[in-house]
């Protein structure tokens, strides 16, 4: 790339460096009306909304099943997402749009330049401790999910936006789960 | 007639491609709102920085205004648009326990998915504790599934629940969002001013 550059002008070089940089965050509302809208498309053309947990346990239900077929068909939540056996549990709707979901980050970071090897921490915490962090909280939430029935997408966004009580219960549940720990793990993000 | 699929205007097998070219834009949008970055996403729990607040809200007043009017004019039958049931405390425990999560790991799983595919180490292993959590919640079922079949109510939403009519419930989270807008644009001027800390 750099021996490319050198032969554009100074003025063309200066905008190189320009690109190079991570563009700042879109506004929050205009990202808003853009994920109502896809939303709104899901309801619109597949009468569903969207979701992302439950590819997560379809994933975790094939895996049982390949590792321990009858410990597996035991179980109600692992039979509830590997089917009846007439249909590749795999051809299922959440797992495809998860898919998309990791395309779409994907185009939009390379677009921004915001992809990027990197760990997102507070400044106070080192890298080792934010990952042990990210792991118990990614375990609570796959626990917490579950029991729910739904994420923030599946739940929150979907169940509120069509006004569902279970929806906009756990909406607020999550955020008060939220502030009654912040206080506790405030060093990894100050 | 809306919602299409319901009406057979395609199978099965092309509503993967649908869900596939949906997820993108699900994706684009999460990654255009800095929810690839955890310390964006925590920043909501500390009054900092409310994108979360903002762009949820505005996505679901959005979504909950065109549900609204293409039923209203009568090209969507609602009726098939699915909504789950409501277990109304599973729900409210296990919101608990993800919000929980979500501050001490950085993330949700739709977040976690597009903070790995833009690199963030931290998003990837947050991603293998949901796969690792959903395995033990699987494991745990059977003691679990008693109370997480409790308190069903079926399919109810706030009108119902509340007695008032759709119209009045969207208006009246319009208002809540308009305000909640109103709260946060001023909160985070107030908290920039006394730690000398940018809104990013």
């Amino acid at each position: 790339m750099t021996s490319l550059t050198g032969i554009f002008s100074k003025k063309e070089s200066a905008a190189e460096e320009k690109i190079f940089t991570p563009k700042p965050y879109s506004n929050p509302y205009v990202v808003g009306v853009g994920l109502g809208l896809v939303l709104l498309a899901a309801f619109l053309i597949m009468g569903r909304g969207l979701g992302a947990s439950g590819a997560v346990s379809t994933l975790v239900a094939v895996g049982v099943e390949k590792v321990a077929p009858d410990h597996a068909a035991q179980n109600n939540f692992y039979k509830e997402y590997l089917g009846d056996g007439t249909t590749n549990p795999l051809k299922d709707w959440l797992l495809f749009e998860v898919i998309g979901v990791v395309a779409g980050g994907f185009l939009s970071g390379t677009l921004a330049h915001r992809i990027k090897r990197t760990t997102e921490k507070g400044p106070n915490v080192s890298i080792r401790t934010r990952l042990i962090y990210a792991f118990v909280g990614g375990t609570i939430m796959g626990i917490g999910d579950r029991i729910a029935r739904g994420c923030t997408s599946g739940l929150a966004l979907t169940g509120g936006s069509l006004l569902s009580l279970g929806g906009w219960a756990f909406m607020f549940a999550v955020f008060g789960g939220g502030y009654a720990v912040a206080y506790f793990v405030r060093r990894q993000w100050l | 007639m809306m919602p299409y699929f319901k009406f057979d205007y395609f199978g099965f097998d092309f509503s993967l491609v649908i869900a596939f070219v949906i997820g993108i834009g699900f994706g684009f949008a999460l990654e255009r709102g800095g929810f690839g970055n955890a310390r964006i996403l925590a920043a909501q729990f500390y009054f900092y920085n409310m994108r979360v607040l903002k762009v949820m809200f505005t996505a679901i007043v959005t979504a909950m205004l065109g549900l609204f009017y293409f039923s209203w004019i009568g090209w969507l039958d609602l009726s098939l648009v699915y909504i789950g049931d409501t277990y109304i405390l599973p729900q409210i425990i296990g919101g608990l326990l993800l919000g929980m999560g979500f501050v001490i790991g950085g993330y949700c799983p739709g977040t976690s998915v597009v903070s790995a595919s833009t690199g963030r180490t931290d998003g990837m292993i947050y991603l293998l504790g949901i796969f690792f959590g959903v395995f033990v919640f699987g494991e745990m079922f059977p003691l679990l599934e008693g109370f997480y079949n409790s308190t069903n109510m079926g399919r109810v939403t706030l009108p119902e629940f509340l007695g008032l009519s759709h119209g009045m419930i969207v208006f009246l989270v319009v208002a809540m969002a308009l305000g909640a807008f109103a709260a946060a644009e001023w909160g985070e001027k107030v908290l920039a001013k006394k730690n000398g800390r940018g809104v990013e």
